[in-house]
C-alpha cells in the first residue's frame, strides 16, 4: 500500500517535471518565432510536409463528415418539419466544432507522428547534437519552421474542411433527401458569421500550437524519457505517446475554448 | 591538478559527471597539448563519450572544469560556446549525417550557416573536402544509401569543412571491418600533417589507438588509469590496462553490498506493467 503511494507519487513528479520541460522547451522556440532571419525555405518545405500533404485526409475527413451529419440531423429536423433549416444545423456544427477538431486530430496523427519520429530519430542519432556542435541552434534551425509551418497550415486546412464538410451536408440532405437547394444554401450562409469563424480560428490556431509542440517537443526530449530505452524503440514509443497526448489536447482545449467563448 | 603549459589545448580539471545517480567521470584530469592526437581508451562504458560531451559544452558536468582554447566550457554562456565551436570539428560515433540532406548538402551545411560566400564557392570548397576524404562523384547520394566507412568518411569531412584547429572523433572505427578502419585512421595522421590539427580521438579498438595515437589515456571506472606515449601505455603493469591491452575481460570486483544495491536499483527503475502511458 506504502509501496504503490510511493509509486504514484514518484509517476506524478515524473510527469510535472515532463511537463516542465515541455514548457520550457515551448517557451523556447516561441522565443525564438521572430527572430531574424526568417528561414523562409524552411519554411516552404514544411508547409508542403504538413500542409499540402494532409489535404487529401482531409478531403476524406470532412466529406464523409459533412455526409453522416447531414444523414443523421435531416432525420431529426424532418421529424419535427423543419428540414429545412439542415444548411444551418450542419454548418454551425461545422464550422464552430466538427471542422476544427477533425482537422486537427488528422494532422495530428498524419504530419504530427512524421514530425515526432523525425526530432525522436534526430535526437537519438546525435544529429540535433551534431547540429549544436556546429554552432547551429536546432531551435532556429529545425523547430521555429516547423512551427510556422503548422501555424498556417492547420488554419487552411480547417477552412478546406469546413467547405468539404458543408458541401458533404448538402449531397445528404439535397441529393439524396429532399431538402431544397436554395433552402440548404440560404441556411449556409446566413448563418455563418464572423462569430463562429472566429471559433473555428481560434481553434485552428490553439491546436496547431498543441500539434506542433507535443509532436515536437516529444521528440526533443527523447533522451530525458525515464524509460531510458533509445532508437527505434524509444522514438517509437514517444511518437506514440505524442499523438495521444496531442489528441487529448485538443479535445480538451476545444471543449475550453467553447465554453470560453460561449459564456 | 593539470599542469599548464604553454602548449596545453585543453585542459580537464578534477571533472565529475552523473547520469542520474550514477557516478561516470569521478574527478578526471586530463590535458592535450596543442598538435598532438589524444587517443582515449577504455571498454565499452567506461564514459568516453560522456568526457567528449562534456568537453563539447553538451552535457554538464556535476563538477569541476574543462578549459579549451582558454575557454571555461563548462561555465560558458551559450553565445561563447556557439563562437568556440564555429573554430572545433566534431565526428560522432554514428555520423550524425541529416538524413534529409544529400553528402554535400551536409558537409555545406556549416559553411552556408557561417559563412557569406556565394554557393558556388562553398560547393567548390565541400567538393574539396570530399575528396579528400575519397568520397568525390557521391555528392548527391542521401546518407542512407552510404556504406559504413563513407558514414564515418562524411562525417569526419563535414566536421573538417570550417577548417578547425581542434577535432573530436568518437569512435572512428567501431563497426567497420579492419582494412577500412585502417583506412580511416590515415585519414585521421593526414589531417594532422596536413593541417597542424590538434585531434582528440575516442576509441575501445587497441589497432587503431596504435597507429595514430601521440599520446593515450586510459580511462577505468571514471579515472584516468594511465595517460603516456604508447610505448609508456604498453609497460604499464597496472593489471586492468594490461587486461584491456591483451582483451581479457576483467570482471566487475563488486562486493555484496554493491550488488544488492545494483539490483533493487534496476528493480525501481523497470517500468511496472499497468502504468499508462502518455
Ligand atoms: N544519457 C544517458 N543517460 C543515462 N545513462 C547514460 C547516458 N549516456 C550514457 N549513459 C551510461 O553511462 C555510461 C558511460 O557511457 P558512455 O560515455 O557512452 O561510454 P563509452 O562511450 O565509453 O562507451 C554507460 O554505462 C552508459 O550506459
Ligand atoms: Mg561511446
Amino acid at each position: 500500500m506504502v509501496r504503490a503511494i510511493t509509486r504514484l507519487g514518484e509517476k506524478t513528479i515524473e510527469q510535472l517535471e515532463h511537463l516542465g520541460h515541455l514548457t520550457v522547451f515551448l517557451m523556447t522556440v516561441i522565443s525564438k518565432l521572430f527572430v531574424f532571419p526568417f528561414r523562409y525555405r524552411a519554411v516552404l518545405q514544411q508547409l508542403y510536409f504538413i500542409g499540402a500533404k494532409s489535404t487529401f485526409v482531409i478531403f476524406l475527413a470532412s466529406i464523409t463528415i459533412g455526409l453522416a451529419l447531414g444523414l443523421n440531423l435531416y432525420v431529426e429536423l424532418s421529424r419535427l418539419g423543419v428540414q429545412d433549416r439542415l444548411g444551418t444545423a450542419v454548418s454551425l456544427s461545422i464550422v464552430r466544432e466538427l471542422g476544427p477538431v477533425i482537422t486537427a486530430l488528422m494532422v495530428m496523427g498524419r504530419a504530427g507522428s512524421a514530425i515526432c519520429a523525425e526530432v525522436g530519430i534526430m535526437r537519438s542519432d546525435e544529429q540535433l547534437d551534431a547540429l549544436e556542435c556546429m554552432a547551429i541552434d536546432p531551435f532556429k534551425f529545425l523547430m521555429v519552421p516547423k512551427f510556422w509551418a503548422t501555424l498556417i497550415s492547420v488554419p487552411l486546412l480547417v477552412a478546406i474542411a469546413d467547405v468539404i464538410g458543408v458541401f458533404g451536408g448538402y449531397i445528404a440532405g439535397v441529393v439524396i433527401f429532399d431538402v431544397p437547394y436554395g433552402a440548404y444554401w440560404q441556411g449556409v450562409y446566413t448563418s455563418i458569421d464572423w462569430q463562429h469563424l472566429n471559433m473555428g480560428l481560434i481553434k485552428s490556431l490553439v491546436f496547431a500550437l498543441v500539434i506542433v509542440w507535443v509532436a515536437t517537443g516529444k521528440g526533443f526530449l527523447l533522451h530525458l524519457d525515464k524509460a531510458g530505452v533509445y532508437g527505434a524503440e524509444g522514438v517509437s514509443r514517444v511518437t506514440t505517446q505524442a499523438v495521444v497526448m496531442g489528441s487529448i489536447l485538443i479535445l480538451f482545449f476545444n471543449f475550453l475554448v467553447s465554453a470560453f467563448m460561449v459564456a | 591538478m593539470t599542469k599548464l603549459t604553454a602548449d596545453t589545448f585543453i585542459s580537464v580539471d578534477k571533472l565529475t559527471t552523473h547520469y542520474g545517480e550514477r557516478l561516470i567521470l569521478d574527478k578526471l584530469d586530463l590535458s592535450v597539448r596543442q598538435g598532438e592526437i589524444m587517443v582515449i581508451m577504455g571498454a565499452s562504458g567506461s564514459g568516453k563519450s560522456t568526457l567528449l560531451r562534456t568537453m563539447l559544452g553538451l552535457n554538464r558536468p556535476t563538477s569541476g572544469q574543462v578549459k579549451i582554447m582558454g575557454l571555461d566550457v563548462t561555465n560558458a554562456s551559450r553565445k561563447q560556446l556557439y563562437q568556440f565551436r564555429r573554430q572545433i570539428g566534431v565526428a560522432f560515433q554514428g555520423g550524425a549525417l541529416f538524413g534529409n540532406l544529400s553528402l554535400v548538402d551536409n558537409i555545406q551545411l556549416p559553411l552556408r550557416e557561417h559563412t557569406n560566400l556565394d554557393a558556388n564557392t562553398i560547393r567548390i570548397m565541400a567538393r574539396m573536402k570530399l575528396d579528400m576524404m575519397n568520397l568525390s562523384g557521391f555528392d548527391n547520394l542521401m546518407p542512407s544509401e552510404l556504406s559504413g566507412g563513407m558514414v564515418k568518411r562524411a562525417a569526419l569531412a563535414r566536421a573538417i569543412v570550417m577548417d578547425p584547429q581542434l577535432l573530436f572523433f568518437d569512435e572512428p572505427s567501431a563497426g567497420l571491418d579492419p582494412v577500412v578502419a585502417a583506412e580511416l585512421d590515415e585519414y585521421i595522421l593526414e589531417l594532422k600533417q596536413a593541417m597542424e590539427m590538434t585531434i582528440v580521438v575516442v576509441t575501445h579498438e587497441l589497432e587503431s589507438a596504435f597507429r595514430i595515437a601521440d599520446r593515450i589515456t586510459v580511462l577505468d571506472r571514471g579515472k584516468v588509469a594511465i595517460c603516456g606515449t604508447i610505448d609508456e601505455v604498453k609497460a604499464s603493469n597496472d593489471e586492468r590496462v594490461q587486461n584491456l591491452l591483451n582483451r581479457r575481460a576483467s570482471r566487475e570486483q563488486v562486493t555484496p553490498d554493491e550488488y544488492l544495491e545494483l539490483l533493487t536499483r534496476v528493480q525501481a527503475t523497470r517500468p511496472h506493467r499497468g502504468d499508462i502511458d502518455g
